[in-house]
């Protein structure tokens, strides 16, 4: 089925939060910290501005507790009297005129007494920049397996490794933006958002309304990738606030500079990795230390820090293994979730980590992977023992295949051979992605959906989860309407809007086909038996019966409900971190070709291919876009976007100086997907949105290496950053001439 | 915001004669970056260029190629001649952020916004360009080579605005031109080289590595000369003297110099250690 | 505030409008005009989610003072064909939608021009538009699919 939004989105008839009409409004604006940390000491409100033609909004304003809600209750929604971080929001403003109140703006002075601020990760704190218990440590997570300080000492061979991996900035297309106003008594929010259940919770705690008093809305959405998970609360409580303070509607759309700059990234990480292995290649112990950093607030930092501890031994099989992992406080804009949400960063450093193994040792990298890959029976690094079938030797076989991996490697010799000052290389990178929350966590959620039959004999599904691009709408007509034999055009999607939605649980951690299309079939099913069908009914049978209920039951709602059950045999421990971590393992292997320019250090990428296995791929199209874009967004991330950093927030915030890749910059990305059905997965599928982005990194990482000779460790690998490297190594210079 | 809409350039030299502050607006893609973020910008005054057709087009005579104060990159690109005689103008035109900015950016807003990271100035430097300006008291001709003296200082009164850049037609028998960026689309320049060579001799231009465009005359002496030059780093003394890179938001000096001295290391292997 | 008089050329019909002097193309069009079709992504000229035809050229609108287009033709993405547009539909041009209708201006633009195949490549002519969703793939596949169904495909050298 084709995207079914497809048509509207590209007539520009589609429209997001700041196309929407909207009568007698306001603009809203935020007045932000200009320090890392300190003492606010005086707001001054500048002279040359009328401010009773104003709305003024400060922490006093705030109903109930000046709290977003989320993990941990420390983050203000408006900083009252001490700051944390640069650009953190201090004051609300509101005008009618967009041009008034980006004036207004800059004519408040936040005046601050600095402290001193935590600014690097990676050190001890010194005692004054102690702002997060005894050490700044926002979250320990340990995870362990066997013994690896004894497999270790007895291993023939240990090999040592350090990574880095900057922060990445979303560049979501369609900038951060809420609506707020009222609707007599009824708050109602609209706006560009990923979870409208964490925005209604945000609401209903900070300005003391119940759920009856509070609705959110969730309009088109531009992009999110995990940028617009967590932060929308911040805006939908700052447009709320002015909108109750001013009795006006408020709208509030963040410029793109602002939005760069003071809203959430992907967490910076630093990787540690001992690994003990027998001279032939085969992993008996993995010791790695995973830090990142979680600027000043704690956001989602500790399920991020999960989500990389859990993957960072990657899809091998390993006696004994020992992560550790730690989530830092700094006085940096706070960071947040980014599509992979900690795998990216872990897995960029075990796979690289691979390629300096297999070096180190004189084995092929192909060999090392084949020795090591899990097979059926073996466990993962938290005991998860991994029987789903799936030949994952196939999936590395076939991305080989695809890429012409073996010829290449010839051709390149060859060609770094003759070539005065361009250097090619073909780099792997085998890795996987849970799909769903970690663990007990879509217990915790406890997800509904509903599918609703209509008089007319069509249904609509019900449910919290959002179209942001990746095919929701699409998917989840394709799955009601396959499940009940129906046309997709007797399938409706209900907008998501939280008086009319039950709770299905964020759109993130790749769970939304997986297992809230799980979720919609069985509401589907549920639905048919209300109507006195058995599962086996389709068609013409299901949409009569529909009609004929209602017939008999005039005025009353019909409704088909589904709610979260755990799939048998999913055992996880969240004290000891043992167990199943996830129901449901993706599997890639993904093989950049990469093109070197000694002159330049330039590295541009000439071949991409994309293998995975995904259980079921439900819809070709939206799939391989999936990947497509996943591996682009993984191209940028290891080459080319560099957050520059200024007291902890971002000094390069625009366009022309944080780069993403252009059409001219990439290849064309060759997907194929290798099918095995997962039981529990709707229509057979696992999670795919994130997997894409957790490999691209570390095989191009690698190409490089086998390029160049050069031994790269750290993302973005910009130009200047390899050609230091090629200088100290001496490889570059000697091959340039 | 005062905007003034000259329908002639002499209407347009007697505004900008009338004020000293006022901005010559052409085709916005330098002015208006930020535009609504940059509440300054919005207290200036414009003069609109837009109407003075007469400054659109561009020409082609016996001994030049005229362009005119208003002709775009999109302009040249079109233009076959251009292609064939003075390719460099297409490369560098192409090389402009994408095909958006090159269908209203001008050659001559380029020269005016004088950024040390400017695509199109090399190249009209190289190929020994002239900057016709006029004002309300006359027409002045400056070597583009001699337009600038310092980081956005220019020899440009503000009564004064760029009507042709006059380029010699010459039989070329090399020229390069070289833009290295963090991608290769809508990228700024970390470092642009553009070289030629005449009747008139050695052209090498850089960009990015000095407060401005310049010529670089050491690395021109040695190609004059025929200095036999056996490596990136045998360049890197006459390098220093011509050019001063910095660090900034987008590289570092170091790598600005390395690149410099490979990029013409090798693009003039075939030259070096041959008289001209 | 004084105002400007303003009149063009809008998606084919004659308009006239007083404007701010400071007003962006791209600020007219969606807040003046709601023709919310074209989209704001950087204000800095760099994604294209905000390319307009100006005389038939695709531009940046914010970068366009809208004084400078009185006596000018501009088309707006509103002003397309949607049943042209099925290529792009079935080629996965689209995922969130925010880059598209600027995508779709330069797209169509190429498809309108085939002849710029001679000496560019269709991704060198899409780098002024910017999308985070798609990778590119699905865009430059519908460009080439367009391409074929008005008949004019290329072999792209």
């Amino acid at each position: 089925m084709k995207r079914r939004e497809a048509l509207a989105k590209l007539t520009g008839r589609e429209r997001y939060v700041d196309d929407l009409p909207l009568d007698a409004f306001l603009w809203g604006m935020t007045v932000r910290s200009p320090a890392a940390r300190g003492r606010v000491t005086a707001i001054r409100f500048g002279k040359d501005v009328d401010w009773s033609q104003f709305v003024v909004v400060d922490h006093r304003d705030i109903p109930g507790p000046n709290v977003v809600a989320l993990i941990e209750e420390d983050q203000p929604v408006l900083a009252a009297g001490y700051v944390r971080h640069v650009h953190e929001p201090v004051l609300l403003l509101a005008h009618p005129s967009r041009e008034a109140v980006r004036r207004a703006v800059r004519s408040v002075e936040v005046v601050v007494a600095p402290d001193p601020a935590a600014v690097d990760f990676r050190v001890p704190p010194a005692p004054e920049q102690i702002q997060y218990g005894s050490d700044n440590v926002i979250k320990h997570l340990k995870i362990e397996k066997g013994d690896v300080e004894r497999a270790l000492a007895g291993a023939p061979v240990v090999i040592a490794g350090t990574y880095e991996t900057g922060a990445q900035e979303h560049v979501y297309l369609e900038t951060q933006g809420m609506i707020a106003q009222l609707d007599g008594d009824v708050l109602v929010v609209k706006g560009s958002m990923q979870c409208p259940y964490y925005v209604l919770k945000a609401l209903q705690h900070a300005l003391a309304r119940d759920e009856t008093r509070v609705r959110v809305i969730q309009t088109p959405t531009g992009g999110g990738f995990g940028g617009k998970e967590e932060f929308p609360s911040h805006i939908a409580l700052h447009a709320a606030l002015l909108a109750l303070k001013s009795g006006r509607p408020v709208k509030l759309i963040y410029d793109r500079g602002e939005d760069m700059a003071a809203t959430t990234k992907r967490h910076p990480a630093l990787v540690r990795h001992r690994t003990g292995l027998t001279g032939d290649g085969r992993l008996v112990a993995q010791d790695i230390e995973v830090v990142i950093d979680g600027g000043a607030y704690v956001t989602l930092s500790p399920v991020v820090l999960s989500r990389a501890i859990i993957h960072a031994a990657g899809p091998y099989a390993c006696e004994h293994v020992r992560i550790i992992g730690r989530a830092m406080f700094t006085n940096a804009v706070p960071f947040g979730a980014f599509r992979g949400f900690g795998a990216p960063q872990s897995q960029f450093a075990g796979e690289r980590h691979m390629d300096v193994i297999a070096g180190t040792l004189g084995i092929d990298p192909v060999e090392l992977r084949r020795i090591n890959l899990l097979r059926d029976g073996q466990t993962t690094a938290t005991g998860q023992v991994i029987r789903d079938g799936t030949d994952r030797l196939a999936v590395m076989e076939r991305a080989l295949d695809l890429s012409s991996y073996r010829e290449k490697q010839r051709e390149h010799a060859a060609f770094n051979a003759t070539h005065a000052t361009l250097r090619r290389g073909s780099g792997l990178a085998t890795f996987y992605h849970g799909a769903g929350f970690t663990g007990g966590g879509e217990v915790t959620l406890k997800s509904r959906v509903r599918v609703a039959g209509h008089p007319n004999g069509g249904v609509e599904v019900l449910s919290a989860n959002i179209e942001m691009g990746q095919g929701t709408l699409t998917v989840f007509t394709e799955l009601a309407a396959a499940r009940l034999g129906l046309a997709p055009e007797d399938v409706t999607i209900a907008e998501a809007d939280t008086s009319r939605v039950p709770n299905s649980g964020p759109t993130v951690a790749s769970r939304t086909t997986m297992i809230v299309g799980g979720l919609i079939e069985r509401a589907a099913d549920d639905l048919r038996r209300r109507v006195g069908l058995d599962d086996s009914a389709r068609g013409a049978a299901v949409k009569q019966s529909i009609q004929r209920w209602h017939r008999e039951h005039a005025g009353e709602p019909l409704f088909g409900e589904a709610a979260y059950e755990k799939p048998p045999g999913i055992v996880w421990d969240d004290q000891t971190y043992r167990g199943d971590a996830y129901g449901a393992f993706a599997w890639a292997a993904y093989v950049a070709e990469v093109e070197v320019d000694l002159r330049t250090c330039t590295t541009r990428v000439i071949d991409f291919v994309a293998v995975q296995e995904v259980g079921k791929v439900l819809n070709p199209t939206l799939a391989k876009g999936q990947v497509q874009g996943g591996v682009v967004q993984g191209i940028g991330w290891a080459l080319m976007e560099e957050c520059k950093w200024r007291d902890g927030a971002m000094a390069n915030n625009q366009l022309t100086n944080y780069l993403i890749p252009t059409s001219h910059d990439v290849p064309p990305v060759r997907v194929a997907f290798l099918e095995n059905p997962y039981p529990h997965g709707a229509g057979g599928a696992k999670g795919l949105g994130e997997l894409p982005i957790d490999g691209p990194a570390p095989a191009i990482l690698n190409a490089v290496a086998r390029a160049t000779g050069a031994d790269p460790r750290t993302i973005p690998l910009t130009p200047e950053r390899l050609m230091d490297l090629m200088e100290s190594a001496e490889c570059g210079v000697r091959n340039a001439e | 915001m005062n905007v003034l809409l000259p329908a002639s350039l002499p209407e347009a030299l007697n505004q900008l004669a009338s004020d000293a502050t006022a901005v010559p607006m052409a085709g916005g893609t330098d002015l208006l970056v930020h535009w609504p973020v940059r509440l300054e910008a919005h207290e200036r005054t414009y003069v609109d260029l837009s109407r003075l057709d007469s400054l659109k087009p561009l020409r082609w005579t016996e001994d030049e190629l005229t362009l005119g104060g208003l002709t775009t990159y999109w302009d040249v690109i079109l233009d076959a001649r251009a292609r064939a005689e003075l390719p460099l103008l297409v490369d560098a035109a192409r090389q402009v952020g994408a095909i958006q900015i090159q269908a209203r950016g001008t050659w001559a807003g380029n020269i005016v916004n004088a950024s040390p990271a400017a695509d199109g100035v090399p190249v009209l430097m190289a190929y020994d360009a002239v900057v016709v300006l006029e004002s309300r008291s006359g027409r002045e001709e400056v070597p583009l080579d001699r337009f600038y003296a310092g980081y956005k200082q220019m020899k440009r009164r503000t009564d004064q605005l760029v009507v042709e850049i006059r380029i010699p037609r010459r039989r070329y028998t090399y020229q390069v031109f070289e833009k290295i960026g963090a991608r290769r689309a809508q990228a700024i320049a970390k470092v642009g080289l553009a070289v030629t060579c005449s009747g008139a001799g050695w052209r090498v231009v850089a960009a990015s590595v000095a407060p401005t465009i310049r010529r670089c005359p050491a690395v021109e002496r040695l190609l004059e000369a025929g200095i036999p030059i056996a490596s990136p780093e045998a360049l890197l003394p006459a390098i220093a003297r011509d050019v001063a890179p910095i660090d900034d938001i987008r590289s570092s000096a170091h790598y600005r110099t390395r690149v410099m001295a490979r990029v013409l290391y090798h693009d003039l292997r075939d030259f070096w250690g041959k008289r001209a | 505030m004084t105002t400007l008089t303003v009149t063009f050329t809008l998606n084919g019909k004659p308009v006239s409008l007083e404007v701010d002097p400071a007003a962006r193309l791209l600020d007219t069009l969606r807040y003046q005009l709601t023709l919310t079709g074209t989209k704001e992504g950087c204000g800095e000229g760099e994604c294209g989610a905000c390319t307009v035809y100006l005389d038939g050229l695709p531009v940046n609108s914010c970068l366009v003072p809208t004084y400078q287009v009185r006596g000018h033709r501009v088309e707006t993405v509103e002003s397309l064909d949607p049943g042209a547009l099925e290529p792009f539909e079935r080629c996965g041009a689209t995922q969130c939608g925010a880059c598209t209708p600027g995508v779709v201006m330069t797209a169509w633009w190429i498809r309108e021009h085939p002849e710029l195949l001679e000496t560019h490549d269709t991704r060198e002519l899409m780098a002024g538009n910017l999308c985070r969703c798609t990778g590119y793939d699905g865009i430059i596949d519908s460009v080439k699919e367009a391409l074929e169904a008005g008949g004019r495909g290329k072999r792209e050298g």
